[in-house]
């Protein structure tokens, strides 16, 4: 096809590195990514995409982890005319082994377009372009290499968490662990789609939630402690004595002023009661303060992007749950909220919007849970209260 | 039929030596240098990390590539950040100049730590998705070539994380980044009425729509719908469930900007992005009027912010009224919210600045 790509080339310019450059590597040696690029090209000079509804396509025995795409420019570009996304399910935390990385390029290269994200939003390794044909015998050659996909659709969506134990000091559970756990333990209900709409579960390690999990999944767990941080006044005094303004920087800056400071005695003290575990002190004097040791997950739900009724921040529905191998609580938690949902949902209904629709109330009641008021920012204001009617 | 639900490789046989031997034993980390951490375990052990910066979308031969220098420095092992950035560990401090000086030999920065600007979290866009109203990719190289300092230094007040949506479904962290890109459509869905009454259906469709703009076609001859474009937002909700209401259009498609969201619960809760422009116009290859503003308002909030403040903190301190004054940004009636739970932005006091 026409090679003549004017608009893209400007993004092969400046030293953020080029996408572009990637597309026209892989278009060297195979003609979808070829296409890819004119496509995209086309887009540029229009303004608009040139991509289609997906239609239904899947390998055998699955109900998602493939997006059908096709474009509407099928005469023009006839190598990418069908160009479906794989998604693959990552390993916990996003460590790999060279081996295993290039046996999934290997793959790539003989079923797809060579094109890649390294990752998706939620976390899959994005195999970006394929045929109809071609899905099957790459689903197979993946599964030989011992990989999985992701989910899509009204499914469990892919778990993902943060780097946690591996190799972050402030994690208080294990995040990698939970996030394989319940990955395996929920195989059915990432790849067959059978909900209102997508769920989608994240773990961070400690309240710093590097995946988002507050913002992005309907349960979300992050790392907290029950305990007091831990403070090292040997450390803190190194601190002080490299001219660090712990007053100014640390103390003024704990948003509950459970921080003090005795600037003679270069010694910092804790009101445990008062610290709400922000994480601000432990961030920014990591030699000197740690998090507790009695560690565990405060759950929350309801995270989720504005499709439909607005964006929803999770809030927290269990204050403190310890997470400990094989997660029997949390599991329990998770198919109650899901059947609980399956039956009441509409469709496209995310579990915030039913919450929502229907009354927390009605919710914690349902789930057999408790209201505490950790659960709210304040009480209510009006005086519109159902009480029983029995 | 093959075997199915095998799920993914387990995560213990991707660890390299160092993290499965000092596994939740970390101690501290310090950044000895942009985009180079050193963890320090409760058994002596040192583990550097080397992070860098990658465009996301890359051919296999780029993986290839980080995998050449994985196996001559980091005995075979990397891992990816939840922003895209590729990180080389290696114990012995001898091969971090080494893994750095490969990496930019393949064009790739070093950076993305502390007080910076880590890599856009961003979506499909044109490359791929049928919904996009933007690019993705495209906007990213464009911010990315202007901010590059930013990743590659640590001079911000705090860090300051951008998102790119290519529309509202936002399937990246959006609505909770420090600054957002969001593709938007400014014009209402076009129906194919021949294509609806063959692909959709009518009452799934007209149920899709949030605001109730979707009613049946008035003559029943017509198995199809029409929208009130008088209460049509341009969400797109009802071309997710119809493909025959396609709503792409090249002069009405650009992005909006939000800002002052994070995630982390350091100091201040969570908080949502918020509107500083409504609209701003698709101008590929390079989206001049978006990287303009984006680098304003970068450059005003590194020159008030305090030390560690991030940028909803920021505005938050020195209200939105002023935030808007040192931007230059114009306020318009599009920054009035009229959603859901607009009342809760009305402002109930009389206490404000000027
Ligand atoms: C007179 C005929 C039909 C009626 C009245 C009808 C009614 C409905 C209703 C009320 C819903 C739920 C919509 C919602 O909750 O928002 C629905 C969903 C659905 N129907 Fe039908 N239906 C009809 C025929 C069909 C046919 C013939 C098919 C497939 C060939 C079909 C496939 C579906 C699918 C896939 C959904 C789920 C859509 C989604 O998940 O978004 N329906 N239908
Ligand atoms: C020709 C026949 C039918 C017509 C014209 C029709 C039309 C509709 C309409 C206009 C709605 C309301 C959509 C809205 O809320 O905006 C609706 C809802 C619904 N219809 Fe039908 N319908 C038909 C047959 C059926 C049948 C046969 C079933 C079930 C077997 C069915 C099940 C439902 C359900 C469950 C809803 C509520 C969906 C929800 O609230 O989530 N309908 N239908
Ligand atoms: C059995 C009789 C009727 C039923 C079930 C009915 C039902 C409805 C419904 C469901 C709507 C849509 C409301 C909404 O979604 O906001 C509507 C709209 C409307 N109806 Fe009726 N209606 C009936 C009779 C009438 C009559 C007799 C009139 C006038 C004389 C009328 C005038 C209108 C008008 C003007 C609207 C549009 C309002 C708007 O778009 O906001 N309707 N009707
Ligand atoms: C065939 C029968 C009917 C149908 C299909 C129908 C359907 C609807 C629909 C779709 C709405 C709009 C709901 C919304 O936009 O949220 C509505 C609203 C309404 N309907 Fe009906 N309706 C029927 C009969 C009736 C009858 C018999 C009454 C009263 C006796 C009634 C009273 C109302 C009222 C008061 C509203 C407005 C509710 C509000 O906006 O708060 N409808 N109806
Ligand atoms: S969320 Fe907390 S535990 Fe997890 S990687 Fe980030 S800082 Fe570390
Ligand atoms: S963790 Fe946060 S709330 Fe607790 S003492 Fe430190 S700064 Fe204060
Ligand atoms: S944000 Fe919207 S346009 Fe972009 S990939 Fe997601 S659904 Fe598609
Ligand atoms: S774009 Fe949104 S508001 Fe407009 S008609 Fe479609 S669903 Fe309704």
């Amino acid at each position: 096809m026409d090679e003549n790509t004017p608009l893209l080339d400007e993004l092969e310019k400046g030293p953020w590195p080029s996408y572009v450059k990637e597309i026209k590597r892989a278009a060297k040696k195979n003609k979808a990514a070829k296409d890819l690029l004119g496509i995209q090209e086309l887009s540029y000079k229009d303004k608009v995409t040139h991509w289609k509804h997906g239609g239904i396509v899947g390998v055998t025995g699955y109900g998602g982890g493939v997006i059908g795409r096709y474009s509407d420019v099928p005469e023009q570009f006839p190598n990418a005319a069908s160009f479906h996304t794989i998604r693959v399910n990552h390993p916990g935390g996003w460590f790999y082994t060279t081996k295993a990385l290039r046996q999934i390029c290997d793959v790539w290269e003989k079923f797809g377009s060579g094109m890649t994200n390294f990752h998706g939003s939620t976390g899959d390794i994005i195999l970006l372009g394929t045929t109809t044909e071609n899905l099957q015998p790459c689903f197979d050659a993946l599964a030989g290499i011992g990989f999985d996909l992701g989910g899509s659709g009204s499914a469990l969506r892919t778990i993902a968490g943060c780097v946690g134990p591996a190799r972050c000091e402030w994690s208080t559970i294990d995040t990698l662990n939970i996030v394989h756990d319940l990955t395996m333990e929920f195989q059915d209900e990432i790849h067959r789609p059978r909900w209102p709409y997508k769920f989608k579960i994240k773990a961070s390690g400690c309240p710093n939630d590097c995946v988002a999990a507050i913002a992005r999944a309907d349960f979300t767990i992050i790392g907290t402690w029950r305990d007091s941080l831990r403070i090292d006044q040997n450390s803190v005094k190194e601190y002080a004595e490299k001219g660090f303004d712990i007053h100014k920087l640390i103390v003024d800056r704990c948003p509950t002023d459970a921080l003090e400071w005795d600037e003679k005695k270069k010694e910092l003290t804790l009101k445990p009661e008062d610290c709400v575990r922000c994480m601000h002190c432990i961030n920014k004097m990591p030699k000197a303060i740690r998090p507790g040791v009695e560690g565990g997950a405060t759950i929350m739900i309801g995270g989720k992007a504005p499709i439909i009724k607005g964006a929803y921040l999770s809030w927290v529905l269990i204050p403190f749950m310890k997470m400990e191998p094989p997660y029997h609580e949390m599991k329990e938690l998770l198919r109650k909220i899901w059947d609980w949902w399956d039956e009441h949902g509409r469709t496209r209904e995310r579990l915030a919007e039913l919450v929502e629709r229907v009354g927390l109330k009605r919710f914690l009641r349902e789930m057999g849970i408790k209201p505490v008021p950790q659960m709210v920012f304040k009480p209510r204001a009006n005086p519109y209260v159902f009480f029983d009617k029995k | 039929m093959g075997t199915t639900d095998i799920g993914p490789p387990d995560y213990h046989t991707m660890l390299p030596g160092v993290i499965k031997k000092n596994y939740g034993k970390w101690k501290y980390h310090e950044i000895i240098r942009p985009g180079v951490l050193k963890h320090v375990s409760e058994t002596g052990d040192v583990v550097y990390t080397v992070r860098v910066g990658s465009p996301r979308l890359v051919s296999v031969d780029f993986i290839r590539d980080i995998c050449d220098v994985a196996d001559k420095y980091c005995e075979g092992h990397l891992r990816f950040t939840s922003r895209y950035n590729i990180e080389l560990m290696t114990g012995d401090i001898a091969n971090v100049d080494k893994v750095i000086e490969a990496v930019k030999k393949l064009g790739l920065p070093v950076g993305g730590t502390g007080a910076c600007i880590s890599n856009i979290v961003h979506t499909q866009g044109w490359i791929h998705c049928h919904s996009a109203a933007t690019d993705a990719s495209g906007l990213v190289k464009s911010v990315m070539d202007e901010l590059y300092d930013h990743f590659t230094n640590m001079k911000l007040p705090a860090l300051l994380r951008i998102s790119v949506a290519c529309c509202i479904n936002m399937c990246g962290a959006v609505h909770c980044s420090d600054l957002a890109i969001v593709g938007v459509h400014t014009k209402p869905p076009k129906v194919d009425n021949e294509k609806l009454a063959a692909v959709c259906e009518i009452p799934t469709t007209i149920r899709s729509c949030p605001t109730g703009a979707i009613r049946r076609h008035p003559d029943e001859n017509i198995k199809s719908v029409v929208v009130r474009e008088d209460l049509c937002m341009y969400c797109a909700n009802c071309f997710t469930v119809c493909p025959a209401m396609p709503l792409a259009d090249a002069m009405g498609d650009g992005v909006a900007l939000y800002a002052g969201g994070k995630v982390s619960n350091a100091r201040k809760p969570p908080m949502f992005s918020r509107m500083i422009v409504p609209y701003l116009p698709n101008n590929p290859p390079r989206w001049p009027e978006v990287v303009d503003i984006i680098k304003g308002v970068v450059n005003v909030y590194a020159e008030h912010a305090r030390k560690y403040e991030r940028m909803g903190e920021w505005i938050e301190r020195i209200g939105w009224e002023t935030f808007f004054r040192l931007t230059g940004i114009p306020f318009t009636e599009q920054h009035i919210d009229d959603f859901t739970h607009a009342v809760e932005t009305y402002r109930t006091t009389t206490q404000f600045k000027w």
